[in-house]
């Protein structure tokens, strides 16, 4: 009976450094294991913010700002053209 | 209502935004069978601090560098991008501090009502459907007086049919009894009768008026 779980189904966060590569090399890179590491992802913020009797602004707010965060960066290429200063 | 309405409002806290958002479709009878009861929801969801920022951040921080280490770690952070120009500011930039002022102010100042409205909302209808409990309890004990009711009139109508027959029975006694005596009565006075004789009869009559002779001598004799 292992004390912890299986290297490969540990979160990435709980992953210790030393063991990334291995972590790395046994993830499930097949469709089906990346759109399950979605869906996990998916269940885990949704039970957690979500779907709670009160939950409230910041489960959805987190959401919008990583989004604008994310799209800040795709349109970072259009938006160096109103840099201030040329050398920084 | 009006007690629960009370009750709810001494127990909210004030300025706070909440807002109750329908939690995405459970698959209630994803399989066949269904053993256990479906968990309730927590209360209240994971912390986030001003909105964006989850608690565990702050709280993993903590220990390095206290209170004050995930602001300065923003602050820092900040200076970094505008210095090295990863942000720019632009027009958007204004229009995107205008955006979140008036987004923050009208969260602040009008939040705790939305708040109090979609409780209140939620709260009736949770009164609603414990109320449908009490129509079960009302139809329950409808249908129980309805059988009761039917028991107590098949019993009646079990005592009568018994009584009717029983009382046949003594009636029919009675009659046999009644026809006996009757029968006996006529048929001992027709005896009797036959049993005159012709002579027995003139000996009667004539002690009869002798009877009756003497009767006249000794009143006529009294007067």
């Amino acid at each position: 009976m292992a004390n912890k779980p299986v290297l490969a189904e540990q979160r990435l966060l709980d992953v210790k450094l030393g063991d990334l590569p291995p972590w790395f090399a046994k993830a499930d890179y097949t469709p089906k294991g990346v759109l399950g590491a979605f869906r996990r992802g998916y269940q885990r913020y949704f039970n957690k913010y979500i779907n709670v009797k009160r939950g409230g602004l910041p489960g959805i707010s987190m959401i919008l700002t990583a989004y604008v965060v994310v799209s800040y960066y795709f349109v970072y290429d259009n938006t160096k053209h109103d840099m201030w200063r040329k050398h920084h | 209502y009006q007690k629960l309405q009370k009750e709810r409002k001494v127990t909210r806290k004030k300025k706070t935004f909440f807002f109750f958002i329908s939690p995405s479709p459970r698959l209630f009878h994803a399989s066949q069978q269904c053993p256990a009861p479906v968990p309730r929801l927590p209360e209240t969801g994971g912390k986030v601090r001003h909105g964006i920022i989850p608690e565990e951040f702050f709280q993993y921080l903590y220990p390095v560098t206290g209170v004050t280490g995930p602001y300065v770690l923003g602050l820092g952070l900040m200076t970094m991008l505008l210095s090295k120009e990863y942000y720019i500011i632009n027009s958007e930039t204004m229009s995107a501090l205008g955006t979140l002022a008036v987004i923050v102010y009208v969260i602040k100042k009008y939040g705790h009502k939305v708040t109090e409205f979609i409780d209140e909302s939620n709260d009736k209808e949770q009164w609603r459907v414990d109320g449908r409990k009490c129509i079960f309890d009302a139809k329950r004990n409808n249908v129980a007086m309805i059988l009761e009711s039917n028991m107590r009139e098949r019993q009646l109508m079990v005592f009568n049919e018994v009584k009717r027959r029983l009382d046949y029975h003594v009636e029919l006694e009675k009659l046999k009894r009644h026809l006996e005596q009757e029968h006996l009565i006529k048929w001992v006075e027709s005896n009797v009768i036959k049993s005159i004789t012709p002579q027995q009869e003139k000996e009667s009559i004539s002690s009869c008026i002798m009877q009756l002779k003497s009767l006249a001598q000794r009143s006529r004799a009294a007067v």
